[in-house]
């Protein structure tokens, strides 16, 4: 099994913690003049996304995580499963809900997404940044209202609530930031 | 190796010209300061056939070859140039000073670099107490105009540990520690299960103690005497170290002792700082049996202590890591 000695420790580096995959976010090297050597080590959980401060004894060695993030296109979900597709290989993958998390709200069949895979199963799924969608569901459209002011809510075909301004319509494809989940335009046709 | 296109990027000095102008200003004015007092400025190798064998440093090696090498030896770069100024010392030397780069393998960081500018004096017939005044006017009068020291602190270990950590470093244990820690919400160290006190001591001072400090000239005195290092120890109960170490606005700049002078001690420390490096894995090193030819044909009363010029160029300035005051960091040497 690979593994790290903290003077490899930096930025980006997958390591295994207390059995969960991580991802080392910063690395501050301190020691006392005449004293014990620590890394004081900024690290991301890549299962909870929760951003913790360790502290590791310089020269110790942690495991590698076998984490990659490679680009699949979105199949389908059965409900408990979201399936994804390697394009080139034809080779799929499941991903569970955990997974998944708050991306589900965006995936289209079809679309890439960029999953993180943990000892070849996925870890992570971060959908496109943006995405076109069309309003299955929201107030008719106020014609000529191009104000932008208040706005209203509409439910997307994924189930995703944003918030759109008063001319959009039913069957209209929007454009959606799925970093901030905002509504950026209407889709070019 | 940069190629062309990093040297492109890097080949200019990491540090403004106004902190290489205030190196020199500074090591002028500490040059001026010790002449007036008649320290005398030596100078002794950075090429050893001996090192350190503090398991908690480590020494840079390198390999001379050439007439009187008997082909290829050995050769550490030394870490400080402490032995060599006791032999001075022993030979009649009386007080002296030297600016010097010393060399630390394994350290790297905002505060640490692998090759450091160090100030190391001698005062004979002073003590440990003395020497920590003698830091202090010198700080004083040398940053008196650029960054004044205002305030002056004194702990010993002792009271540092109970004031800003509520451990008593003499009656506590390494789970005590541990459990401090986790009542303090700081996670459990990785690595740290066969860790002597000494090092779960030193993860208080890094963690909890330290970026506390503050501002000002922090001194701390009476060491366990399990960190005593090259210092005599003083009898009492329990018995410390007649060292001191200083902080400059939270920042460790200085380390002093009242210096052994016993060489049946210091042999012995050599002895278990081996035994030590054997125990955790590391190569044990060969003592320096010139220094305790030395301190066995006596060294005089005296205390010294090491300054790191870099740091106190890093906080004289207001800057926050070192790269920000030396000319070309190691990743542009």
């Amino acid at each position: 099994m690979a593994s790290y000695s903290t003077n490899e420790f930096r930025g980006g580096l997958k390591i295994m913690l207390d059995g969960d995959p991580c991802a080392i976010i910063e690395n501050e090297f301190v020691k006392p003049g005449k004293g014990q050597a620590f890394n004081r080590v900024k690290i991301r959980n890549l299962k909870t996304d929760r951003v913790i401060e360790r502290t590791f004894k310089s020269g110790e060695s942690v495991e590698a995580a076998d984490v990659m993030d490679v680009d699949l296109q979105y199949l389908y979900s059965d409900g408990e499963f979201w399936h994804f597709m390697d394009p080139q290989t034809f080779e799929q993958q499941a991903a569970d809900a955990t997974a998944v998390g708050d991306a589900k709200r965006w995936l289209k069949e079809q679309d890439m997404c960029e999953v993180t895979l943990w000892n070849g199963t996925p870890l992570a799924v971060t959908p496109p940044n943006f995405v076109l969608l069309s309003v299955t569901e929201t107030d008719p459209g106020v014609r000529g209202d191009t104000s932008g002011g208040g706005g209203k809510p509409a439910t997307l075909e994924t189930g995703a609530v944003v918030r759109v301004p008063l001319f959009i319509d039913i069957g209209e494809v929007l454009k959606i930031d799925t970093r901030t989940g905002e509504y950026v335009g209407r889709a070019r046709e | 190796m940069a190629d062309q296109s990093q040297a492109d990027r890097d080949w200019r000095p990491s540090a403004p010209l106004a902190a290489l102008q205030l190196r020199a200003t500074l090591l002028a004015r500490i040059r001026a300061c010790f002449a007036r007092k008649h320290v005398m400025e030596v100078d002794t190798p950075a090429l050893s056939a001996a090192a350190t064998t503090d398991p908690a440093i480590h020494s840079l090696v390198t390999t001379w070859h050439g007439p009187g090498s008997d082909g290829a030896r050995r050769c550490y770069l030394h870490t400080s140039p402490e032995f060599p100024m006791k032999r001075l010392l022993a030979a009649g030397s009386g007080d002296i000073y030297q600016f010097c780069k010393v060399f630390r393998d394994e350290e790297r960081g905002d505060l640490h670099s692998p090759e450091f500018s160090l100030l190391e004096w001698y005062r004979t017939g002073f003590d440990h107490l003395d020497l920590m005044d003698e830091v202090e006017q010198l700080l004083t009068e040398i940053l008196a105009d650029i960054a004044p020291v205002r305030e002056v602190y004194h702990w010993t270990y002792r009271d540092l540990f109970m004031e800003f950590a509520g451990i008593d470093p003499f009656a506590v244990s390494a789970a005590d520690i541990a459990a401090e820690l986790q009542r303090n919400r700081i996670g459990l160290p990785v690595g740290m299960d066969d860790a002597p006190l000494d090092a779960w001591l030193d993860l208080v001072m890094t963690r909890v103690i330290e970026p506390r400090l503050g501002q000002g000239l922090v001194f701390v005195r009476d060491f366990p005497s399990s960190q005593a290092a090259l210092a005599r120890l003083r009898s009492g109960n329990p018995p410390v170290a007649a060292r001191f170490e200083a902080w400059l606005d939270g920042v460790e700049i200085a380390n002093g002792f009242h210096e052994l002078a016993d060489a049946g001690e210091q042999r012995q420390r050599f002895m278990n700082d081996n035994t030590r490096r054997r125990s955790t894995g590391l190569q044990p090193l060969p003592a320096d049996e010139r220094l305790l030819a030395a301190l066995q044909s006596g060294l005089p009363d005296c205390a010294g202590v090491a300054l790191g010029i870099d740091r106190l160029l890093m906080v004289a300035s207001g800057a926050r890591c070192l790269d920000e005051v030396l000319a070309f960091p190691v990743e542009r040497a």
